[in-house]
């Protein structure tokens, strides 16, 4: 049986204004397992404390009631008045007799009655609390960056300036990311490539940061401050350590026609590669499904030239495995596949380019040297149309596009318009939009100045059709504001294709049992509060991979990111809310209901072996709640069929008594 | 016209986050409401069982109201979404079984919604109030 | 008439007891009468040779009999398991309580059952033996000298005249022909309750729950009342409760077991079918089903495994609790 101690607060006449204190505490003496009670003026006090902590030491209380304001007020600080007095903090509960008693009934009776019910059911579940101990787990001092476009860089170099060691993830054969295929970046129109490759070199030569290029992840254990990662290197067929990126294993190849991705496949690049002359690592990959010599043996001229002797044919794929306190996930986003667009001709002619493609054309390092020239004959084009929200803001078809705004397409739209028509000043530029959507700092005056200024045809309404008639491209368009179709013989056509998250973040998430929106983007733990945060404790989001963002908005995410990483890493223990989960093995089924319904994923399962009747023993699945991971909100306790599943702090049996007492 | 004497009993499950939060604020603000209506806190709307809504019938409620954060903005991202189904089929199962589906109810009031918290209140200790003592769902063990 | 035949079963079961592939069989045997059939735990081919029993009256949905099995003796274990019973074994596999590995599923096709109290209904008490014929039993009683003969389709259980599916949804091996799922007017009896007003709503379940003995068959038989403590059993879960004393403990009794399985429920009827005070459960469940059909989307509990249960999953666009009375399709007018 507990030792209840009951304090009323008057607070002032906040309280005694409307409720008989003194009232209250004489019924409140009554109630089982209080030993003492009493009413005071200001409990929250120096001096009401006191009267709690002598309270304490003459009574031997093992719990306290204090019947004042609200828990949100001054919960924290009765528990701390406990814990100097020696009992367990989470032996306080807290009768809001204040915010939602006596400031909302002005009868005095009322207000007392109902305040000794409140108090009532306060008592009844301190008989019921137990002294709570919040859990502790050490944490690794080092993150995990998974993607090395421009939000992984900026998280990487962020956490390893306060110090701590980063390994960053990148799937492909060089850190850079999107941003690297990019030419200019709106509204200041520096090049994308002097602005990043700087930082990319910064992370290569960044003591703290390991890079793991050409690789991923592939298993996730663990919990915040202590995960467990495999990451898989996969086979380049290159010795990174010897390769000095000198180029002449590129040069000397004889597969020349492989695509090459770096230009979306504008042009061709060699079977051994570095994706582009500021690569990081700057390390040749060769691709194993266009090598002679990796396909029937029959080659090796990279390794024969190559003075190193970094070529390695035999080179397999290697697990690595680490420790991290903090993962960040950058895995960024791509422009979606135009394939179902038909109505645009993406697929019939070449001179139906996505935005990005533009970038590439115009790219001083790209497939034309940065001469806007038309794909299909190398030809200047004179009149460009250019087509927003492709696959953006699509609620009719969300088949085939995305229902959101992919919030950059406008921006550089204005942008592939404005140096178009700067450049080539004989160029015809139109565009298309829906909507043109520019809040950003700068940002309105960039795209009026296209307008205004670059004389570009901004045309309201959709592009309807695009059909190829000789070699031009018969645009076949409305004008909404003029209320009329338009056609418009255009030599090449751009269309803004919408963005999506990249196809590895999927199966990332599960993983890292983070939770997704239904385009797979991450969610964050709150969307305006902690947006940086995914409700997986320790796991947070850098970029585009949290929904479509352009380059100033990405680069600060991913310094609040790794803000974030840092105040996790610069603890050197984690201190848990005790009021979680937690599972009686004994009742437990291992249904996985509990599991299902757990934003956190914060709870396994595990095979134990039991003892059951007969004297036979039984393999049987059962929970078990991760206290590091649970937050407490008590979702699986009402999913678990048995009742095996219970939340500290707030159990069935308390609430029950709270509920019998204010029913009584 | 008989003065109905009976007074009735309401429990009011409130989040944490949002809805004990907001029915403080109805309490900063001292918008009044009946005094019939007993708070009981709860980390996330999710964390009530439908055994919780029982008992307290059993015990002499006349109405249960769970209140929570808005869909989109539970503190634990997900909890109110399984509050909202939960509550949905149990309420339709006590209206299947001919018990008034006045009696019940989920609301979602923010931290910053003390007048929408009170009006809640208001309404719905009138609506039960309405009806009448709570015969359909009592136990007659735990009357006074 | 069962269009499968004994012979086949048996056949099958003797088969692979004796090659080794599987070391006990779950099958059907006869009761104390010939209509009360009782599941069982073969081991020996002697022994399902004489023994096996396959007819009309052979209801018993086998899946949940496996939690227990196959925790124990080696080897794999044999199940029979008729369409509407390979639902539960999915609903089974998909909460993680037994290991696919040790079952063998044999599906065979079912014509529906018999439902011994409308045959008692027809021919009274005293009934000594039942033989099942094409489309009629013949029921000999101990107060006719000739059997009466019933029509085998007056005599079908209420589940089997609403039957959802002929369609195994899991086997390792099909006997006989494989059916479909069929369209199925099991909300029928739901909606009529439905349009009742709340007060002869209550009248009805009033009367119905008050003959409840509370003797837990219903839970007992459930496949998907597989916990290893019942709620009902658990002192801290406020639910415990082992008689009902009052009105109110009969409809907490049922509106949490309701509730416990809604989402997880495949509407098997097992619990209708052995309910001795023949109280309509499965309308219970039934509604569940129908609401979280209309409110959710369709979802058939056990149709595929691994499947997420309604109730722990949701959309950010569900309907909103106060919108199910605003509804305007007549339900829970």
């Amino acid at each position: 049986m507990q030792r209840i101690g009951v304090f009323v607060c008057w607070c002032g006449s906040n309280i005694a204004g409307t409720v008989d204190v003194h009232a209250v505490a004489e019924a409140l003496k009554l109630e089982p397992g209080v030993v003492f009670s009493i009413d005071y003026q200001y409990m929250c006090s120096q001096a009401g404390q006191n009267i709690i902590k002598e309270a304490i030491a003459e009574h031997k209380l093992t719990g306290i009631v204090v019947c004042s304001c609200s828990p949100r007020m001054h919960e924290a600080t009765f528990r701390k008045t406990a814990q100097a007095a020696g009992i367990n903090p989470y032996m306080v509960e807290i009768a809001n007799i204040r915010e939602q008693c006596s400031w909302v009934h002005k009868e005095m009776p009322i207000g007392t009655e109902k305040a000794i019910i409140l108090g009532k059911a306060a008592i009844a579940k301190v008989n019921l609390n137990a002294p709570l101990t919040p859990g502790e787990s050490p944490v690794t001092k080092r993150a995990l960056v998974i993607g090395g476009g421009i939000a992984g860089i900026q998280t990487a170099l962020d956490i390893a300036d306060a110090g701590f060691e980063v390994d960053i993830v990148e799937k492909k054969p060089t850190i850079g990311g999107k941003m690297a295929q990019i030419d200019k970046t709106f509204p200041t129109l520096d090049c994308a490539a002097c602005i990043l490759t700087p930082k990319m070199v910064d992370v290569a030569q960044n003591e703290k940061i390991r890079i793991f290029s050409y690789s991923e992840v592939t298993q996730v254990k663990g919990f915040v401050g202590n995960f467990d990662v495999t990451i898989k290197k996969n086979a380049r067929y290159v010795k990174e350590d010897l390769c000095t990126g000198c180029g002449a294993c590129v040069e000397k190849c004889p597969q020349k026609k492989v695509p090459n991705e770096f230009n979306l496949g504008m042009d061709n690049r060699r079977a051994i590669y570095i994706p582009f002359a500021q690569a990081v690592p700057k390390v040749a990959t060769i691709d194993p499904n266009a090598c002679n010599m990796l396909k029937n043996g029959k080659c090796g001229v990279c390794s024969k030239v190559c003075a190193a002797g970094a070529i390695d044919y035999t080179q397999k794929d290697e697990f690595i495995e680490e420790k991290y306190g903090a993962i960040v996930v950058a895995t960024g986003f791509n422009p979606i596949s135009m394939d179902k667009f038909d109505e645009f001709a993406y697929s019939q002619s070449k001179d139906v380019i996505t935005s990005l493609e533009f970038e590439r054309l115009t790219n001083a390092a790209g497939p034309t040297a940065g001469k806007l020239l038309r794909p299909s004959d190398g030809k200047h084009p004179h009149t460009i149309v250019f087509v927003q929200c492709v696959g953006s803001r699509c609620s009719s078809c969300a088949e085939k596009g995305k229902e959101y705004c992919s919030k950059i397409c406008c921006m550089y739209t204005a942008k592939h318009a404005m140096l178009t028509r700067d450049k080539y000043p004989d160029t015809e530029v139109y565009v298309f939009y829906i909507d043109v959507r520019t809040p950003g700092k700068s940002f309105d005056e960039f795209q009026r100045r296209a307008v205004e200024e670059y004389g570009v045809h901004y045309i309201k309404g959709m592009v309807g059709k695009v059909a190829p008639e000789g070699d031009k491209l018969m645009v076949h368009a409305s004008d909404m504001l003029a209320n009329k179709q338009l056609h418009i013989e255009a030599d090449l056509v751009v269309l803004a294709a919408a963005i999506e998250p990249d196809k590895s973040a999927r199966p990332l998430a599960t993983m890292l049992t983070a939770s997704m929106d239904t385009n797979d983007f991450f969610t964050e733990a709150h969307p305006k509060l902690r947006p940086v945060e995914s409700p997986t404790a320790g796991v947070f989001l850098s970029g585009a991979c949290q929904g479509p963002k352009d380059i100033p908005e990405t680069v600060s995410q991913a310094s609040a990111a790794a803000a974030k990483v840092i105040g996790l890493l610069a603890k050197d223990k984690l201190t848990g809310n005790p009021c979680i989960a937690h599972s009686d093995e004994m009742m437990c089924n291992g249904c996985s209901s509990c599991e299902r319904v757990c934003p956190y994923g914060a709870i396994t399962y595990q095979d134990k072996e039991f003892r059951m009747p007969n004297r036979t023993t039984a393999i049987r699945r059962v929970a078990s709640v991760n206290p590091a991971v649970c937050q407490g909100c008590g979702a699986c306790t009402v999913a678990c069929p048995s009742g095996a599943m219970d939340l500290r702090g707030f159990a069935t049996k308390q609430i029950i008594a709270e509920v019998d007492a204010i029913c009584k | 016209m008989q003065v109905n004497e009976h007074k009735p009993l309401i429990v009011a499950f409130c989040c944490n986050w949002c809805s004990y939060a907001g029915a403080d604020l109805a309490g900063n603000n001292r918008l009044a409401y009946p005094a019939d209506v007993k708070i009981i806190r709860v980390p996330c709307s999710c964390r009530v069982n439908p055994m919780f809504v029982l008992r307290a019938f059993q015990r002499g409620a006349d109405g249960v109201i769970i209140c929570g954060c808005h869909p989109g903005d539970c503190h634990y991202t997900s909890g109110n979404y399984f509050t909202r189904r939960r509550m949905a089929l149990l309420f339709s199962m006590l209206d299947y079984l001919g018990i008034e589906k006045e009696r019940t109810r989920v609301e979602w009031v923010s931290a910053a919604e003390g007048a929408k918290f009170a009006a809640t209140m208001n309404d719905f200790a009138e609506k039960v109030a309405s009806l009448g003592e709570n015969k359909r769902l009592e136990d007659l063990r735990c009357k006074k | 008439m069962q269009k499968i035949t004994r012979n086949a079963l048996v056949e099958k079961a003797v088969a692979m007891l004796n090659d080794g592939a599987v070391s006990r069989v779950l099958g059907w045997r006869a009761g104390e009468f010939g209509y009360d059939i009782t599941p069982s735990v073969f081991t020996e081919a002697k022994d399902i040779e004489e023994n096996f029993v396959w007819n009309d009256f052979c209801g018993a949905n086998f899946s949940k009999y496996l939690v227990a099995q196959t925790r124990k003796g080696e080897g794999k274990i044999l199940v029979f398991l008729k369409p509407c019973d390979t639902y539960s074994f999915n609903q089974l596999l998909t909460e993680h309580r037994f290991d696919r590995e040790k079952v063998y599923v044999v599906g065979i096709p079912c014509e529906g059952m018999v439902d011994i109290a409308k045959v008692k209904k027809l021919c009274g008490d005293g009934i000594s033996a039942i033989e099942c014929g094409e489309d009629s039993l013949a029921v000999t009683t101990i107060y006719e000298d000739a059997p009466i003969a019933v029509s085998t389709k007056d005599v079908l259980a209420e589940r089997c005249l609403s039957c959802k599916s002929k369609k195994h949804v899991a086997y390792d091996e099909l006997l006989g022909e494989e059916g479909e799922v069929l369209d199925s007017n099991r909300f029928d009896e739901v909606e009529k309750l439905e349009k009742m007003t709340a007060d002869e709503r209550f009248e009805f379940w009033q009367s119905q729950l008050s003959k409840c003995i509370r003797c837990n068959a219903c839970r007992d038989i459930c496949p998907a009342c597989t916990c290893e403590k019942c709620v009902f059993d658990n002192p801290n879960s406020g639910a415990e409760n082992k008689a009902p004393a009052t009105s109110f403990e009969e409809k907490m009794f049922h509106i949490i077991r309701a509730f416990h399985v809604a989402g997880r429920c495949t509407d098997c009827g097992e619990c209708s079918r052995v309910c001795p005070q023949d109280i309509p459960l499965h309308l219970l469940n039934r509604k569940f089903i129908k609401d979280i059909d209309a409110f959710y989307g369709d979802y058939q509990a056990g149709e595929e495994v691994g499947s997420r249960a309604p109730l722990v999953n949701y959309t950010k666009e569900d309907l909103e609790p106060s919108e199910v009375f605003e509804r305007g399709d007549g339900a829970n007018a």
